[in-house]
Parts: structure tokens; C-alpha cells; sequence
């Protein structure tokens, strides 16, 4: 395991780390998504958003990483509980324990909220991703995720 | 799914060779755990040393250890040695695969085929060792609240 960059911090996003949480994205995806991620900024960000949190990883003033998840009640059937649906981090900052730890700060706001259950979902050839939440204890849910095409 | 003995015998081996990556271990310790036969058992681990997992080690106190990134190596990645977990899209080698039931049915399987691969891709050995510390914690936690009972028993 690399050593994590100095002094990490993990703390709720600003608006101006977005370029770097689009710049990250992009480069992970291949596909810049600006207004996409300007309209979960305007959700998941700033004071009031009871539930939402959108962190980042903060390394010396850089963003290396981030996280964004939120609290849903009875979705799918299911008591509370918090899902994760995005998380990244930089590259050449990989293996470092920043995704751990951005995972830790948002599991700890969980708990603030009340939840005691995390889960979220991937693509089942992004073996990557799926590869770190296995290495943080993630099992399979009791849930089947399921769709279909919609004929035209 | 059920894994062939081979394959089984493969991946409690580098488990139990993972849970000590630093010590060499004779086959005849692990046969000896898994009740198998040591000759069966060194084909196994020869089949991994040649797919550069193990190394043996010649000599007094020779063996096998793990040669392989603890945080890389998947179940998948030792499974595949030995079989294929799940046959490609129509090919399941039965009569009726090519009739709409066998080609129905073929997507289905697929499906389940699909979900087996990405669990076992996305598991490490690293992740496998955390799995049973937890286990081992779990059974320990389980004794401990049986043991009060049993006292408060006979206390009564």
C-alpha cells in the first residue's frame, strides 16, 4: 500500500472543488459530465441538506477524492438505510487508504443520521470498485437489480 | 456452485498460505488439515506454482510459499487454473440449447453465470482473510454468550 499524500482530510464539498471532482470523473470515465455534476452539487451540498452528504478528500488544498451518498427511507421496501452512489478517487492517489477513509467519513455520518446498514450498487464488470467496497466488508445484498428496454 | 475438488483444495491452500505469506509449508500440512492425500495435494500446488502463485522452496524446511500481491490475486484468478466457472453464452453442450426453451434458458443461466464471475473477480485474498478473521471473531463472540448460559444452568 502506498503512503497516503500528507495530510489528508476528509470534509463536505465546496463549490469550488468542483472543477477537481469533474476533472477526476472525467478522468476516470472519459466523459466530462459539468452539468451533471453541478445539479448534485446543488443537491447534496451546503447547509440543510439533511441526509445528503457529498465529501471530499483534501490533500494540501487538492481534492484527490470523493464520495456522495445519501439517506433513503423505505426504498425498495427497505428500513433506512445509507447508499453510496459515487465515489472516486485520483489515480495516481489510488491505494493510498484515501477511498477508506472517505468511506469511513460518510459511514460515520450515517450513524450520526441514525442508520446502521450502507449499500450501493456497480456495474458487475467494474471489478475495480467492486474489488475496494468487498475489501471494506461488503457482502451481497438481498436485493436482485433488475431492467429492461423500453420498445419504442 | 459447487467447485471441483481440485479447485476447492486450490483455494484453501493459498488461503492458508496467504494467512502466513512469510512461512514455507510442506504439502503433507495442508493434506494432512484437509484430509486429502499428500501426492493429490502436490499436483494442486504444483498446478499453482506453475501459474506463479506458489514458489517451492528446496531443502530442509522446503515447501511451497505464496509468491503472488496478497491485494491483487482474486478467487477468480485461482479458480480459472483448475475450471471455468460458468460456459459462455449457448454454450452448455445439451440437444436443446439451439430451440427457444434451450436459448430462453441459456439467458437465464447466463445471468447467474455473470453475478458468479463478478463476485469471485472482485474478491482478493486480502479481502478473503479479513472474511475470516470476521468468521473466526463471529464464532468466538457466539461461544462466549453460550458459555453464561450453560453457568447460569447449572447456577439454577
Amino acid at each position: 500500500m502506498r503512503q497516503p499524500p500528507e495530510a489528508v482530510a476528509v470534509r463536505p464539498a465546496r463549490r469550488g472543488d468542483l472543477d477537481r471532482v469533474i476533472a477526476i470523473d472525467a478522468a476516470v470515465t472519459g466523459l466530462p459530465k459539468r452539468s451533471y455534476w453541478l445539479s448534485v452539487y446543488r443537491r447534496y451540498s451546503g447547509a440543510g441538506r439533511v441526509g445528503r452528504y457529498f465529501l471530499v478528500a483534501d490533500s494540501v488544498g487538492e481534492v484527490r477524492g470523493f464520495i456522495i451518498g445519501d439517506v433513503r427511507d423505505w426504498e425498495f421496501g427497505s428500513p433506512p438505510c445509507g447508499w453510496v452512489f459515487a465515489i472516486d478517487v485520483e489515480p495516481r492517489f489510488r491505494v493510498a487508504g484515501i477511498g477508506t477513509r472517505l468511506l469511513a467519513a460518510i459511514c460515520a455520518n450515517f450513524r450520526r443520521a441514525g442508520v446502521f446498514k450502507v449499500r450501493t450498487i456497480l456495474a458487475h464488470d467494474n471489478t475495480l470498485i467492486l474489488s475496494f467496497f468487498r475489501s471494506q466488508g461488503m457482502m451481497a445484498a438481498p436485493f436482485i437489480p433488475l431492467e429492461m428496454d423500453i420498445e419504442v | 456452485m459447487k467447485l471441483q475438488k481440485n479447485t476447492s483444495l486450490a483455494l484453501y491452500s493459498v488461503l492458508e498460505f496467504a494467512a502466513d505469506p512469510t512461512r514455507h509449508f510442506p504439502a503433507t500440512e495442508i493434506a494432512a488439515k484437509y484430509g486429502v492425500s499428500a501426492h493429490h495435494l502436490a499436483k494442486v500446488l504444483a498446478a499453482l506454482a506453475r501459474a506463479g502463485i506458489l514458489e517451492s522452496v528446496r531443502g530442509v524446511g522446503g515447501g511451497y510459499r505464496l509468491v503472488c500481491n496478497l491485494r491483487r490475486l482474486t478467487l477468480i484468478d485461482v479458480i480459472q487454473i483448475f475450471e471455468d466457472p460458468g460456459l459462455p453464452d449457448g454454450e452448455r453442450g445439451d440437444s436443446g440449447e439451439s430451440t427457444p426453451v434451450g436459448r430462453a434458458l441459456g439467458v437465464v443461466l447466463s445471468e447467474i453465470d455473470q453475478m458468479t464471475k463478478a463476485t469471485l473477480a472482485s474478491i482478493t485474498l486480502a479481502t478473503m482473510l479479513r472474511l475470516m478473521a470476521r468468521q473466526r471473531k463471529a464464532g468466538q463472540d457466539r461461544a462466549s454468550r453460550r458459555r453464561p448460559r450453560r453457568a447460569s444452568a447449572r447456577n439454577a
